[in-house]
């Protein structure tokens, strides 16, 4: 039965084992299959799963191919459903060999590997050296008609299948590899000779400016060795045994199947070729008729290399070796010419090659070089007699600092100490000003001795800052030479703003250096101080003038002055300070809750909570929100005191009076009186004789007398307990006051050693 | 003639153990009435919330969401919203019918010790460790506060709205009110660390429960104490007080495993209610009726003023 259905199609080869009983057909129970865990799959039928319906022979689901039934409820409703392809693909289609693969592969766009002859004739080549011969055959057959990117490219450039990349070579490079190859071919191949005949008849006529295609060249074949077979084995090899073709003469190594590579690359072969198997260690067949071959193959040394790499083979194949370069002669001009005209569009050959970059070696340093920058001499503008202030304050602020700042002016940093004091107004120590006081004559005198010495190869640079140290008399000519002309008199810097009159002096004196006054120093000055403070008050001036001059406040121009003073002493507490907490304390250990303990500030709410609280807004059209705030000096003593300056509440509300009395509200001059516990025991014994609605008992005990005591208060006068109190709460008081003076004191200490 | 006056019913005190429900959720750290008193909110150490029936002791539902003990909860007026804090610093809104999760406030820096609505539900009011209050508005999708009152020093403990009043009980020892009508801010100096703070139903006194294991009731308006109970102990766990549903008794846990219970005018013990041996966490007084609420370790028990078995055969009679 199983053989009715076999259909055939065209003729039977010829097997060979046709007197051989056909093997028992398995029969259908035993056609099992396993998936790759070992496990036996069921066939469901094409369409109902195939093999892939596991899960307990469903379709990767309790259900199998149940369709999904229409859900529909009032919370769940029913989602659209779109099939997807990927819906009905198992794991196996999702596998790398399935339809739909998962991984990440390479696109055959990207692949180099569909068309490329060389390749391909390697991949041939390697199936030739593989166990079976023709191994690949199908694969070679069967090819997508697609190219890679990369060969589509090289045909752009020009590049056509067979030849080589690279730059065309001229005729005789040609020749002289087919010269190379030929040896090779010759042996093996009789009909290498014509195509070399013909290359020689060529010779002769082909011009000069022809160039050729490069030969291609086949990828150096590193497959390992696989089999248990020696070493230039090969197996049978269909091709040869179709066509019929003896065993190669010369073995070279370093070649492996070279003429069935020649057979690939398309060589012409001539004469007939018998057909049969032929090949090692398989004999002669009853059939051939060439009987004078060698079966029995013996090998003799003189059919391998001695030498490694002694003849360049045709192909340019090394073993080993990289490809050479093709232009071995860099300096031929016209390069382009070499290539295939056809270059891609927007490109052009570059018609010299890019030169390369010549690298000089560094100057050798001379050899007292002292890697030390040095700044040259600079002109002193200020100190030129013929310029304008303006101008020597252009050339300042130009570019590259002609002018040397003064080391008056040069910014706090680089100003040496004995500066910084006369700047500060501060006296000359008492004592040796130097190391040098401190020694003896005779030493002192070695150690001068000695420095002028030295000194005399610096001879210039010392003039130069001895020119620089300024007395009073030039400061004061530098000051008028700064100020004289000077037409911005407004939005300079006032150093002495604190003292308005000294500032006015000041003014004045600028007044006068700007109209180019000599003497505009002691002019200015107050007539009526004395002497001392006069003198102070010039060199105050003076250098004043000096570090505030116009050309130094440059800057100055682009800023303006600060509209709001900012006060960065202030710090922002609220308004309403507590009280002291000691007197509560005291207050509470007593239980005289009530006034001592409560206390009453002004508290904004959001105005959104106002609205959700469905109650108006206090304070409408306030900003604030919680404790109203105030700016306080940062560092005031009164910061830390937690005295109440002014603690009654701006905008107190007077509590509601309660019109109806309670219970609590019983003898107000009592109240005044007594202790709080005895009111409220007093209170008690009173509720115990007349008690007649509990539920109301708590209520409002606030009497008008309080309330006004309250809105009259601060603190301590509010204060009104019984006698017996007075006196401790006093003393505690006085106590805290002394704590905070001395805690006063201290802080002022403390800033004064500050600063 | 004149009737005499019946005589006044002596004031009744829930002595009679009517059901002890264990709540599952490991400790309960708050226990409270919603605001009818037909139902009461357990809130668990192991992140639940739940809502049981008071007649029957049923679970009703069980929120969770929270991520870490829930430590306080409070019920809107009309019983369809649910507000509860937790030591995760959020102030969850429930929806009480699906049990979801409405809104989930952030903002607070520490957990959030204690949570109320305003007498409309449209503002939640929450006290935290990190000092402040945060007024969280649940008309608007704002997620943050309306304001945040941070004139607290210490941990907020406790917090109570009473139409436009906001009272505060506070770690450095202070009972704060604030007064939305006349932007005022009362601050009632204790000295002790307030566990505890109510409003007394009259809405003219607080109460304030500090660890000095004192009660005291202060007058709102002035600030002047009233009356003072003691004799309970109260020295380290944030414990509630309360007064009764007439303000006839204050009430207050202890931390010896009884409820005290004072008179409010002569300030003496008249019930100290054995509730059992550890320490009683929290309490609440039914809003109308003479009904307490404990909660002790895992369990909620449930006080009444006459025992159960008289209620059924009055039921049986009608």
């Amino acid at each position: 039965v199983a053989e009715m259905e076999i259909g055939s199609f065209g003729d039977l080869i010829n097997v060979g084992f046709k007197n051989k009983p056909l093997k028992k057909p398995i029969p259908l129970h035993e056609q099992t299959v396993k998936d790759e865990k070992g496990r036996y799959k069921r066939f469901h039928g094409a369409f109902t799963g195939g093999f892939s319906a596991g899960y307990f022979n469903t379709v990767g689901s309790k259900e199998g191919w149940a369709p999904s039934a229409f859900v529909s409820s009032r919370q769940q409703k029913a989602g659209k459903q779109n099939a997807r392809p990927e819906d009905f693909m198992d794991e196996e289609d999702f596998s790398e060999h399935g339809i739909a693969p998962r991984e990440i592969t390479t696109s055959s766009e990207f692949s180099s590997s569909r068309r490329d002859q060389a390749a391909e004739k390697a991949k041939a080549i390697n199936a030739q050296a593989a166990l079976i011969p023709g191994d690949t055959l199908l694969e070679e057959l069967i090819a997508p008609a697609r190219l890679s990117i990369g060969v589509e490219l090289l045909r752009k450039m020009g590049w056509k299948e067979g030849q080589g990349v690279g730059p065309r070579v001229k005729r005789k490079t040609r020749r002289q590899q087919m010269d190379g190859g030929s040896r090779v071919y010759g042996c093996a191949l009789p009909s290498a000779g014509a195509e070399d005949s013909e290359d020689d008849d060529d010779e002769e006529f082909a011009p000069e400016n022809v160039t050729f295609a490069p030969k291609d060249v086949t990828p150096v074949d590193f497959s390992p060795r696989m089999g248990v077979q020696g070493l230039g084995y090969r197996g049978l090899d269909p091709g040869l045994a179709l066509l019929g073709h003896g065993a190669p003469e010369h073995i070279d190594l370093f070649k492996p199947q070279s003429e069935a590579r020649s057979r690939l690359f398309g060589d012409e072969r001539s004469g007939t070729r018998r057909g049969g198997v032929a090949g090692q260690a398989f004999g002669v067949g009853a059939l051939e008729d060439d009987d004078d071959e060698d079966v029995y193959h013996r090998d003799s040394m003189s059919r391998y290399d001695s030498v490694l790499g002694g003849e360049e083979p045709g192909d340019r194949l090394y073993g080993w070796t990289a490809p050479q370069q093709y232009s071995r002669n860099k300096g031929k001009p016209a390069k382009d010419v070499s290539y295939l005209g056809k270059i891609l569009e927007g490109f052009t050959l570059a018609q010299k090659p890019a030169k390369e970059k010549t690298i000089f070696p560094p100057p050798s340093l001379p050899r007292d070089y002292r890697p030390v920058q040095g700044f040259r001499p600079v002109v002193e503008v200020s100190r030129l007699s013929g310029v304008s202030p303006a101008l020597a304050k252009a050339l300042r602020t130009s570019r590259g600092h002609m002018v040397k700042e003064e080391p008056q002016q040069g910014g706090r940093h680089q100003l040496h100490s004995g500066q910084r004091r006369t700047l500060l107004g501060e006296d000359a120590l008492q004592g040796p000003s130097s190391v040098m006081e401190l020694l003896r004559p005779e030493d002192r005198q070695r150690l001068l001795n000695l420095r002028n010495a030295s000194n005399q190869t610096s001879n210039q640079t010392s003039n130069q800052t001895s020119n620089q140290t300024s007395t009073p008399e030039s400061r004061v000519s530098e000051a008028l030479a700064a100020w004289r002309g000077v037409q911005i008199s407004t939005q300079t810097f006032r150093p002495f703003e604190k003292n308005p009159s000294k500032q006015e002096r000041y003014e004045l004196y600028l007044n006068r250096l700007k109209q180019g006054d000599k003497d505009a120093l002691d002019r200015s000055l107050d007539p009526a101080m004395t002497e001392w403070e006069r003198s102070r008050e010039r060199d105050e001036f003076v250098r004043a003038s000096i570090l505030y001059r116009p050309s130094s406040s440059s800057l100055s121009t682009r800023f303006t002055r600060a509209q709001h003073q900012e006060d960065d002493d202030t710090v922002e507490v609220s308004r309403d300070q507590e009280g002291d907490i000691d007197d509560k304390q005291a207050a509470v250990t007593m239980k005289m809750f009530g006034k001592l303990t409560r206390e009453t500030f002004e508290w904004h709410p959001d105005k959104l909570l106002c609205k959700r609280f469905n109650v108006p807004d206090p304070f409408p059209g306030s900003g604030t929100v919680g404790l109203p705030k105030v700016k306080r000096d940062k560092f005031s003593v009164f910061n830390f005191l937690t005295v109440a300056e002014s603690r009654e509440p701006t905008a107190l509300l007077k509590p509601p009076e309660s019109m109806k009395k309670s219970r609590w509200d019983v003898s107000e001059q009592k109240k005044e009186e007594d202790c709080l516990s005895e009111m409220l025991s007093a209170a008690r014994s009173q509720t115990e004789t007349k008690v007649e609605k509990p539920a109301s008992l708590p209520a409002s005990s606030s009497s008008s007398q309080q309330t006004e005591v309250r809105s009259r208060g601060t603190n301590s006068e509010v204060i009104d307990p019984p006698e017996g109190y007075r006196p401790l709460l006093f003393k505690m008081s006085f106590l805290t006051w002394l704590v905070y003076i001395l805690t006063s004191f201290g802080l002022f200490y403390n800033n004064i050693n500050i600063y | 003639m004149a009737f005499p006056q019946p005589r006044p019913q002596a004031p009744q005190l829930p002595q009679h153990l009517l059901r002890t429900i264990d709540c599952q959720q490991g400790a309960v750290r708050a226990v409270r009435f919603n605001c009818d008193g037909n139902y009461l909110l357990s809130c668990g150490s192991d992140k639940s919330l739940k809502l049981w029936s008071m007649s029957r002791g049923t679970l009703l539902k069980t929120y969770s969401g929270h991520g870490y003990e829930v430590l306080d909860a409070d019920s809107s007026y009309d019983n369809s919203q649910i507000c509860s804090c937790s030591s995760d610093k959020t102030v969850i809104l429930w929806d009480v019918a699906t049990g979801q999760v409405t809104r989930k406030l952030r903002g607070h820096a520490g957990k959030v010790n204690c949570v109320q609505f305003s007498e409309e539900a449209t503002v939640i009011l929450s006290g935290s460790i990190d000092g402040t209050v945060r007024c969280w508005d649940t008309r608007s999708r704002r997620y943050e506060p309306i304001q945040v009152l941070d004139e607290a020093r210490d941990s907020i403990s406790s917090l109570k709205v009473a139409q436009h009043e906001l009272l505060t009980g506070s770690v450095d020892g202070r009972v704060r009110l604030y007064d939305l009508r006349m932007g005022q801010l009362h601050v009632d100096f204790i000295s002790s660390p307030i566990t505890c703070v109510c409003f007394s139903q009259d809405g003219q006194c607080t109460l304030s429960s500090s660890l000095d294991s004192t009660v005291r009731l202060l007058d709102k308006s002035t600030g002047e104490m009233l009356g003072e109970y003691t004799g309970h102990k109260m020295k380290g766990y944030k414990l509630d007080c309360c007064l009764s549903s007439k303000d006839t008794h204050v009430l207050s846990c202890s931390e010896d495993g009884h409820v005290y219970c004072w008179d409010l005018v002569e300030g003496s013990l008249s019930l100290k209610l054995p509730v059992g041996k550890a320490v009683v966490q929290s309490l609440s007084f039914h809003p109308s009726e003479t009904c307490l609420l404990t909660a002790m370790e895992g369990r909620v028990q449930v006080w009444a003023s006459e025992p159960e078995e008289a209620d059924e055969e009055a039921e049986k009679v009608f």
